[in-house]
């Protein structure tokens, strides 16, 4: 026993006792399960939103991006605050349309609007395939922290099957309200731990964020401005912009807003959410402290920055607060995607299957896929190797691909046609899926210009996936043109 | 007023045109190098940005839009 470990499996019954509370007075149909009922405030709404943004990506990948490369990691500050821009006007039709179709899932959106169940069956797998290495990411999160944090008390292995256990429990009993208050106490750690980090870590090591930045600035030059080539300007923009505009497309943040009970919920957290955002500051501070004290990290280690730097200025105590704080933002993300991912699979692969199941079937199925869905990320956790790497890295790409056909057919003629959207959603995954395996990049057309081969090749992807759409419905249209006059 | 929604293009420009002009360490401001400032200065400026939206958006004075 040491003095990290109350906090840590503290915060594991807090989380639990949360979990179950949430159900308090509630029927857990599938409306309330995995919807909330439609009922959310603008201070749950903001906490799911939270809840799912800032996850152990944040925590260990943020600061270790900052530690290790610097400059470039400032994109997770942009992405996330021109998606936030975008949900004003965006979200506000969709979470319309889902309430007045009753909508439950991301697909749902899919197979109304362009009225084709296959093309939800395709936007269920894309989402799939997206969440479970997202799901084994936040898992794997968990390992380390509760490794390093517990000073080794407790294996990563043990770690990973009782958060998942944890999880598994209350998602099944409380869907998406223990989801919701679980967030509670992960927001209120994390804004008190990640702040007091960021601004005391500077202060200890440096005496100040300017000379913090300044002893960065003597020792590597340029590290805090973005460099010529490689992770370039061009590099930073047109990630930026893709990653703004896959942001919304992950299903699990898709399906929160049907949670709000009104548009005008949104539209708050469009101005708030921004803000919040400035959480990544703070840690991209403890990052840049890091990177001169704890040198010599590379790789992957990389995430493990702001844990060195923890364990080497605090007492046990507190670094086992700095893990508990960086459990929360494993189970809490984890809790919605186990959700999304068991409701897609109930709602929209077998609901396809068998269209007679009733919302009583599939509701008691989804609950049942939970504690699946859980062991299957568990089991690609301790085993997978390197192709849950690569579906990581291509997970964002693929839900980015959802972007076109959706925005279409927000308009009030969507020009897209269900076998449009079909085949350039498989188009760009396609592409995303090949372009990622073969390591293909635009670095290897070296005849072209140095700031076109600096971009982000997932425009590639994004690219193919629109010329297809639209030529694909456009000769649809054609086709059907002559029935379709007759019928005018 | 729904032009105020062109607003909404500023944070754009500022984020995704605007570090080509401001890739810079200095001068440093309140501490931080200067792209970083930047960028932090117009995340504070889009809420401001969002707020103003909000504000003049005849939709939020329905009662339940």
């Amino acid at each position: 026993m040491n003095g990290a470990l109350p906090f840590i499996v503290g915060a594991a019954l807090l989380a639990l006792v949360l979990g179950f509370v949430a159900r308090r007075g509630k029927n857990m149909n599938l409306e309330q399960w995995t919807v909330g009922g439609r009922g959310f405030g603008a201070i749950f709404v903001f906490l799911l939103l939270a809840g799912e943004i800032y996850t152990t990506f944040t925590f260990l990948g943020g600061s270790g991006y900052a530690y290790g490369k610097g400059a470039p990691a400032f994109y997770i500050l942009c992405y996330g605050t021109l998606a936030y821009v975008l949900s004003y006007f965006m979200l506000p039709p969709i979470w319309r349309y889902a309430k007045d179709n009753r909508l439950y899932s991301q697909s749902d959106f899919f197979v109304r609007k362009y009225e084709s169940p296959t093309l939800g069956v395709i936007v269920a797998l894309v989402d799939i395939v997206a969440l479970i290495p997202y799901l084994v990411l936040q898992f794997k999160g968990l390992g380390i922290i509760v490794e390093v944090a517990g000073y080794g008390a407790i294996s990563s292995t043990l770690a990973i099957w009782i958060g998942a256990v944890i999880v598994a429990a209350y998602v099944m009993v409380s869907g998406v309200h223990g989801s919701a208050w679980t967030s509670v106490a992960k927001d209120i750690m994390i804004l008190c731990v990640v702040i007091f980090l960021g601004l005391y870590l500077p202060y200890h090591y440096y005496g100040g964020l300017g000379p913090m930045f300044e002893a960065i600035e003597k020792a590597k030059p340029n590290f805090t401005v973005l460099p010529s080539r490689g992770e370039s300007l061009w590099w930073f923009a047109s990630t930026v912009l893709l990653t703004a505009l896959g942001f919304f497309m992950w299903p699990h943040t898709f399906g929160s807003i049907y949670t709000a009970r009104s548009a005008r919920v949104i539209r708050k957290n469009a101005i708030l959410l921004p803000l919040y955002q400035l959480i990544l500051l703070f840690v991209f501070f403890v990052g840049f402290a890091a990177t001169l004290q704890v040198p010599g990290l590379t790789g992957s280690d990389i995430d493990l920055a702001l844990f060195k730097l923890s364990v080497k200025t605090f007492d046990p105590w507190f670094v086992g607060v700095i893990g508990a704080t960086g459990m929360l933002t494993a189970l809490v993300p984890g809790s919605m995607i186990m959700m999304t991912a068991a409701t897609l699979i109930a709602n929209n692969l077998y609901r396809a299957v068998k269209p007679q199941a009733d919302d009583r079937q599939v509701s008691r199925l989804a609950k049942f896929l939970v504690p699946l869905v859980a062991l299957v990320a568990v089991f690609f956790t301790l085993k997978g190797g390197e192709t849950i790497v690569a579906l990581l890295l291509m997970g964002y790409s693929f839900v980015t691909q959802l972007f076109p056909s959706l925005v279409l057919s927000l308009a009030q003629r969507n020009i897209a046609t269900r076998e449009g959207a079909a085949a350039g959603i498989i188009a760009g995954v396609a592409t995303v899926a090949s372009l990622s395996l073969t390591g293909a990049s635009l670095h290897k057309l070296s005849w072209l210009p140095g700031e076109i081969q600096d971009l982000n090749i997932g425009i590639v992807a994004l690219a193919v996936n629109f010329i297809v759409l639209i030529a694909v419905s456009l000769a649809m249209r054609s086709a059907a043109a002559p029935t379709h006059a007759a019928a005018e | 007023m729904r032009s105020i929604r062109w607003l909404a293009v500023i944070p754009f420009l500022a984020l995704i045109v605007g570090p080509f002009f401001v890739n810079r360490a200095t001068p440093v401001i309140l501490g931080l190098p200067f792209l970083l400032a930047w960028i932090v200065a117009w995340i504070l400026l889009t809420s401001l940005i969002m707020a103003v939206i909000y504000a003049a958006d005849p939709a939020n004075r329905e009662d339940e839009t």
